[in-house]
């Protein structure tokens, strides 16, 4: 197990800045994620890691040992970095058996025949491609030839994992079985792994850490309940979450000597004292933590149901209140005609505060 | 730089392998392409021996331009620049009209109406470029020859009585009815790709809005495949001012001069100066083509764009003329391919050139040992060291320059595709390109200027075998290269950098991935040079002597010298090794088993 360290990184293309200071620490043995649209600079920061490309600036460390130094003058090329890298398009040389392509860094590696044989029927076997030694990549499907670069890339037994959008050519089926894979080997295999995403279910479901980036920035760092329930800003609050968020923008008032903040058919009570020179704020509510009600309930707001999308385990509804739009998820299937009216409240505890200007979380 | 800085960049550029690769593919390409350049200017522009004679006072190697009066306004002018370039641009006009022409309605028939045996067809249409362009002149020779020159009279006047005039037998006319025969492989090659990538839903659309058939042609069609037809017209331009075989055999007997044929006559009278000052006007002529076809066309170099979509192109129905298509498309490509063969055969199997009586046969120039006085005391092809040693240096000039031009198009497409972006890529595909634009004449005459003396770390290569291939090489750079990087293309960035990862070393990954994987686009530039310069003599004539002497020259030789016979026993056994190499070369690259790469 090997810790990742990256301080100061930045890497431009011409004028764009693909990546602008980026400091990031991966524990060693976690599974950390880094999530973000596409553009934001995830797959840069990951080829940066393997060497694939050169930042402008700073510093990359594994372990104890420096792989990139623009100050000390060090590029230890992405041959001698020992670490395992998946594809999004697996990169299986196609003119090569299954077993060639396992084998060949390891014969490279001058491993003997013995050693290299056990590292191939072990890999093998963890995928379940034991059977198929002898297959050209073209005579394997989506999801197998997914598996094969996965066992190319246990046999290396390095103790750095990269993996660039590993699932993301796959259909949803086999998406969540791989899902559920991946998460199978990290614990076996005990190594550090990093794992670029544009996808938030993979994200939440795999990692420990989870890196939300934007615009070559990173916007917010923590463990996946933290992202979820306590974004560190309005971008991870808007990114996160599916269905998304819900909007509220409104005024610090102060009524009766309690702070309020109105957004004209709301009015959210505000816990604590309120201490920014900013007037202006946005409340984030998850549309599962809305309170509601198919029958009328004294001081809770009437809306009227706009649209019912059934997903099976669950039911998305989007209602109205006046002309502010809610969105709300009910775990259970809901069948309903639309106009019909519905009741609503809000816990204080299940808010969150941005101001309107910084983007930042008031936390309050 | 302080020393962190200086091991960053070193770690930097041993990081990228193209670059380093890429700065040595350029260095050398330069050292090749364009010093020959600057010499033969510089030369242009100096006193050489030759001119001592003219200009008495001066010392070789002073700046002069006496070259360049002598050519461009001196009394001379017209029998050196005038006359063989309104020569050369006369015969460069009609044959490219005559042969793209050809070329298109061929491509035409054979790709996209319901003509019948369009397999045959379609590998028959190339086969003229398989052959030697002079092919046709020989056999030409052989059949309207009349009695100007001295020895036999042709096989027309056997048969007829009638000595046909001058201007049948030689000059303008049959210079441009060979060559126009020969051409028209190169625009049918280069016209049936385009074709074959016009979808026919496009027509179809066309047919939706209420066009006619005729309209479809006229404004969708032609259009859409102009861009193809202008650098059709403009690369077939450019070959047939370089190329000297054709006009050398049918102008030289009757001082009719082209660029090319000039360029040679003043070399060989070792008047480089002016020979230099015409090589430069034909370069000069290439470029300004190119750049003409680039300004006319503009950025639509092609509208032609592969998505790797399937598509349909639908045949059209001939109908009655289906019959009448085919039969005209059999008889030309027999009158072209088979008779001139045809012609060959039967006039080195004569005792006595002119005739064509059956008393008359012999296998003689195939086998015997020269004993019979008409042989000129010369032993038949199979018998004689001389051709067989000029067979086995054409063939070694053939296979060496296929193995370094594939090796060298492999390793430029790589650090061209690979620096995309960077300007040494660029640069790097610039140069490899460069040889294009010389005639193939004005090459040849390049690098006699540049290698016959030694050039600083190179030794004096005149009269080598070495300079043979190294000529060869470059001058189908832009071809080998082309496919190099077509090749290159197709390996996606990944494949590679996922070797990178796992530790395989930069050799061991060209080894193991880049170039099995490039293996079909190798052996396909491979073969194309291996053709072009088992054929090749207008690049060679100048730089050949008895001691390095290939098949080509030897043809030459024995045709001044009107041993007819030999002539075309030569030609057809050169054409024969040709077609059974690149039948040999693709069943090779064919059955190789690289059917695993179909979905990779």
């Amino acid at each position: 197990m090997e810790q990742i360290k990256l301080r100061g990184i930045k890497k431009s293309y011409g004028k764009e800045m693909a990546v602008q200071d980026v400091d990031l620490t991966v524990n060693p043995g976690d599974f950390l994620t880094i999530l973000g649209p596409s553009g934001c600079g995830k797959t840069t920061l990951l080829r940066a890691i393997a060497g694939l490309e050169e930042p402008d600036e700073g510093e990359i460390q594994f372990g104890d040992r420096i792989v990139f130094s623009r100050k000390q003058g060090v590029i230890i090329p992405p041959e001698n970095r020992n670490v395992g890298f998946i594809f999004q398009s697996y990169a299986l040389w196609p003119h090569m058996t299954v077993e060639q392509n396992v084998t060949l860094a390891l014969k490279e590696k001058k491993l003997s025949s013995a050693e290299v044989e056990s590292r191939l029927k072990n890999s093998l076997e963890m995928v379940q491609l034991e059977t198929y030694r002898k297959r050209y990549p073209s005579e394997l499907s989506g999801g197998q030839q997914q598996r094969v670069a996965v066992s190319r890339l246990i046999a290396l037994q390095s103790k750095i994992l990269l993996m660039d959008e590993p699932l993301s050519n796959l259909d949803a089926k086999l998406r969540t079985e791989m899902r559920a894979e991946l998460k199978r080997l990290h614990r076996e295999l005990e190594a550090t792994t990093v794992y670029v995403t544009h996808d938030q279910t993979e994200a939440l479901t795999l990692s420990d850490i989870v890196v939300v980036m934007n615009k070559g920035l990173v916007m917010q760092s923590g463990t996946p309940y933290d992202i979820y329930h306590h974004p560190d800003n309005i971008f991870v609050a808007e990114f996160i979450g599916d269905p998304q968020n819900n909007f509220f923008k409104g005024q610090i008032v102060e009524k009766n000597g309690q702070l309020h903040l109105d957004c004209q058919e709301i009015v959210f009570p505000m816990k604590n004292r309120y201490s920014s020179n900013s007037r202006k704020v946005i409340a984030t509510v998850r549309p599962e933590n809305i309170n509601v009600s198919f029958q009328e309930q004294k001081d809770w707001f009437k809306v009227t149901l706009k649209s019912v999308q059934p997903t099976g385990a669950n039911t998305i509804l989007q209602v109205k209140l006046g002309t502010t739009k809610i969105t709300l998820l009910q775990p259970e299937f809901i069948r309903m005609k639309l106009g019909e009216p519905l009741w609503v409240s809000f816990d204080p505890e299940s808010l969150n505060f941005f101001d309107e200007e910084t983007g930042k979380n008031l936390h309050l | 730089m302080s020393k962190s800085q200086l091991t960053y960049f070193y770690y930097k550029l041993v990081n990228r392998p193209h670059l380093v690769l890429g700065s040595v593919c350029l260095l050398i390409l330069g050292f090749l392409v364009l010093t020959p350049l600057l010499e033969i200017i510089k030369d242009s522009l100096s006193v050489q021996s030759y001119d001592i004679a003219y200009l008495p006072e001066a010392d070789i190697g002073e700046f002069t331009l006496f070259h360049y009066e002598r050519v461009f306004t001196g009394p001379l002018s017209k029998a050196l620049l005038i006359n063989p370039l309104l020569n050369s641009i006369g015969i460069g006009i009609c044959v490219t009209l005559i042969g793209v022409s050809i070329g298109t309605i061929l491509a035409w028939l054979i790709v996209r109406t319901n003509i019948r045996y369009k397999g045959v067809f379609g590998t028959l249409a190339v086969v003229p470029y398989m052959m030697p362009s002079w092919v046709l002149a020989l056999a030409w020779l052989s059949l309207f020859k009349n009695d100007r020159i001295g020895g036999a009279e042709g096989i027309f006047t056997y048969f007829f009585g009638i000595l046909p005039p001058n201007w049948i037998s030689y000059g303008f006319f049959p210079i441009v009815v060979c060559l126009s025969l020969h051409y028209y492989a190169y625009g049918y090659l280069l016209m049936s790709g385009a074709l074959a990538s016009v979808d026919s839903e496009l027509e179809d659309a066309g047919a939706i809005c209420g066009m006619n058939r005729r309209q479809r042609m006229l404004r969708i069609t032609i259009p859409l495949l102009l861009p193809a037809l202008g650098s059709a017209i403009v690369l077939t331009f450019i070959r047939i001012l370089g190329t000297f075989g054709t006009p050398a055999l049918l102008g030289l007997p009757v001082r009719f001069y082209t660029f090319s044929t000039q360029i040679y006559a003043s070399l060989n009278a070792s008047n480089n100066g002016d020979a230099y000052v015409l090589a430069l006007v034909l370069i000069a002529t290439a470029i300004t083509c190119i750049w003409i076809n680039g300004r006319v066309l503009g950025v639509r170099k092609s509208f032609v764009t592969l998505t790797g979509k399937g598509f349909r192109s639908r045949e059209i129905d001939l109908g009655a003329w289906r019959w009448v298509a085919t039969s005209g498309v059999a008889l030309f490509l027999a009158a072209t391919v088979f008779l001139p063969l045809m012609i060959l055969l039967w006039e080195s199997l004569l005792i006595v050139p002119g005739d064509y009586h059956l008393e008359n046969f012999t296998l003689e120039y195939w086998i015997g040992d020269g004993s019979i006085d008409e042989t000129y005391g010369e032993p038949g092809v199979f018998q004689s060291d001389n051709i067989l040693s000029s067979l086995w240096n054409s063939i070694k000039l053939g296979l060496s320059a296929a193995f370094f031009n594939g090796i060298i198009g492999l390793l430029v497409g790589y650090a061209v595709v690979r620096g995309r972006g960077h300007l040494l890529s660029k640069w790097l595909e610039g140069v490899a390109f460069a040889p294009y634009i010389f005639p193939s004449i004005a090459f040849g005459a390049i690098y006699i200027g540049m290698f016959s003396t030694s050039w600083g770390p190179v030794p004096a290569l005149y009269g080598t075998f070495t300079i043979l291939v190294l000529i060869t090489v470059v001058k189908n750079l832009p071809f080998t290269s082309r496919t190099g990087i077509a090749a290159m293309l197709q390996i996606d960035k990944s494949i590679e950098e996922t070797a990178r990862v796992q530790g395989i070393r930069w050799i061991k990954r060209m080894v193991r991935i880049v170039i099995p994987l490039s293996f079909s686009g190798l052996v396909s530039g491979m073969l194309l040079t291996f053709i072009t310069a088992m054929r090749e003599l207008s690049l060679i004539i100048l730089l050949i002597s008895p001691s390095n002497m290939v098949l080509t020259g030897l043809l030459f030789n024995y045709n001044e010298q009107d041993m007819s016979q030999h002539a075309g026993a030569v030609t057809l056994l050169l054409t024969v090794i040709i077609i059974t190499g690149s039948i040999l070369a693709r069943m090779v690259s064919g059955g190789f088993g690289l059917s695993a790469l179909k979905n990779g």
